[in-house]
């Protein structure tokens, strides 16, 4: 039996298939997760990711040690609430885990993958020597996302006025805490949208609340089509250890200045910048029918071979779209390896979808 | 509990079978399949003619989370495969015994008694 969040009982009451995520007993659907899908781009949906590992940064430290923990710069967060997308990385540039960090009133929370808690909190237990800092993790606390274009506008008509209130302050990539709830205009969908950590024991009855308004449940398996067409690395797939982020479309993550903040990985990736970057994630979009999966090989005529990192059919675009990691001189074509036939893909920039709109 | 009509005859790996009355073979997956497949996208369908012994590969359904491959039930030509399937392999979901994948003419109709019924494959499936 795998760990359970507070919301386990809901999820079995609500007809969820439960699978194995990380060691958690996660919905994966409720139904259909194509429908889950389109639910969530053209209206709204709530997702249980309290499996999340959720970590608070205090101590007078607490800066300067995440300006050496991750690649990009905690500096660039000047008030409290505002969030930024880094990588952590080891000495060699891999990548440890991807996160969202954000500025508190009294120092700064961590949200990381749920599979890598234990590979996280060791390796940052093991950067701490020498630093006034204190790792405070909160598995009291129960994180609910609900995503879509109207996301906003139903959960402000469930909450008290000052909750509300600030949902419709937050900017995007923003967040404030209001009594026990911390409430942050955030997700892993490329629609608009909150994700709220609250008290578990208020979770289920906030969730019920959600569902009732009419707010659908969306497992995890309409998460993950959701994210590859928003074009978002999955850590394990995309990114991993024995990945540099200037080869998984996070170059843009990577805080270069000021020049004297030496991250760990800066030695390596300036090595790998130095020497040429030899790798790039791109987009692969699937004419004729079939479906990409992780780990087919993708051969481009006259330059390489790369791998599918990501793959599925995309419940907007009716077709099938993939991430993967090809030769730096891949142009716009390139073929794909399924079941022993060769298929022709497109290349593109990997972002899909956005905001309900198709981009390829 | 799925949906197992008591006049076909299941394999282990989840396709019916139906005899008809021409004595050809119809194929298609469980109620049960479609369930634990997920939401049906693609359907990989075998050519007209080809020639299949019991238990080969003769096509793959693939659905959001994963590539499933379908085995022959029982020897024997394809005589015909539902083309529907290219623009709706979502039927497979919404009525799997209505929408078949493939028709059989089979090489020894004998074959099917090694099939499970009704009761053997609810048994099988534990339900």
């Amino acid at each position: 039996m795998g760990q359970r969040t507070p919301l386990y009982d809901l999820h079995l009451a609500l007809g969820a298939k439960m699978v194995d995520f990380g060691g958690w007993d996660m919905p994966l659907h409720y139904g259909s997760q194509v429908e889950e899908h389109h639910e969530v781009r053209r209206d709204c949906g709530v997702f249980d990711v309290s499996h999340m590992t959720v970590i608070d940064i205090e101590g007078h430290q607490a800066k300067e040690w995440l300006q050496q923990l991750l690649a990009n710069d905690v500096d660039r967060l000047n008030t409290p609430g505002r969030a930024l997308y880094s990588a952590m990385l080891n000495e060699q540039g891999g990548v440890v885990d991807d996160m969202i960090v954000y500025l508190m009133p009294e120092g700064y929370r961590l949200i990381v993958n749920a599979a890598t808690r234990d590979q996280d909190l060791a390796w940052m237990n093991a950067q701490r020597q020498g630093y006034d800092v204190t790792l405070i993790e909160r598995p009291e606390l129960a994180l609910l996302a609900v995503q879509g274009p109207q996301a906003r506008h139903k959960v402000a008509e469930l909450v008290t006025q000052a909750r509300s209130q600030l949902i419709h302050q937050l900017k995007p990539f923003e967040a404030q805490s209001n009594g026990d709830w911390f409430i942050a205009r955030t997700g892993y969908t490329g629609e608009d949208g909150l994700e709220i950590l609250l008290p578990a024991d208020q979770a289920p009855a906030f969730f019920n609340e959600l569902v009732g308004a009419g707010i659908s449940p969306i497992g995890l398996g309409a998460r993950d089509t959701l994210r590859l067409e928003a074009g978002m690395n999955l850590y394990g797939q995309d990114i991993h250890l024995g990945v540099s982020p200037l080869c998984a479309n996070m170059a843009w993550t990577i805080a270069w200045q000021p020049e004297s903040r030496q991250f760990i990985g800066r030695h390596a990736l300036e090595a790998e910048k130095a020497k040429g970057v030899q790798f790039k994630l791109v987009g692969l979009v699937l004419e004729e029918r079939g479906v990409l999966r992780a780990h087919q090989v993708v051969r481009i005529a006259d330059v390489g071979e790369g791998e599918i990192t990501s793959g599925s059919f995309s419940p907007t675009l009716s077709k099938s779209i993939a991430l993967a990691r090809v030769p730096i001189a891949t142009a716009d074509r390139a073929e794909v390896e399924i079941r022993g036939k060769w298929y022709p893909v497109r290349v593109v920039k990997p972002t899909f979808v956005r905001l309900g709109k198709a981009l390829i | 509990m799925s949906l197992i009509p008591a006049e076909l005859r299941f394999a282990e790996s989840h396709e019916w079978s139906r005899l008809e009355t021409d004595g050809t073979i119809t194929v298609g997956i469980s109620d049960h399949a479609q369930e634990a497949l997920g939401d049906v996208v693609f359907v990989e369908l075998a050519e007209v003619g080809k020639v299949f012994a019991a238990g080969d590969v003769a096509g793959v359904v693939e659905s959001v989370k994963a590539a499933s491959d379908i085995y022959a039930p029982v020897s024997g030509e394809v005589i015909a495969v539902n083309e529907a399937l290219a623009d709706s392999p979502e039927g497979l979901n919404e009525a799997p015994y209505d929408n078949w994948i493939f028709k059989l003419k089979p090489t020894n109709t004998a074959e099917l008694e090694k099939l499970l019924d009704a009761a053997g494959y609810k048994a099988a499936i534990g339900e």
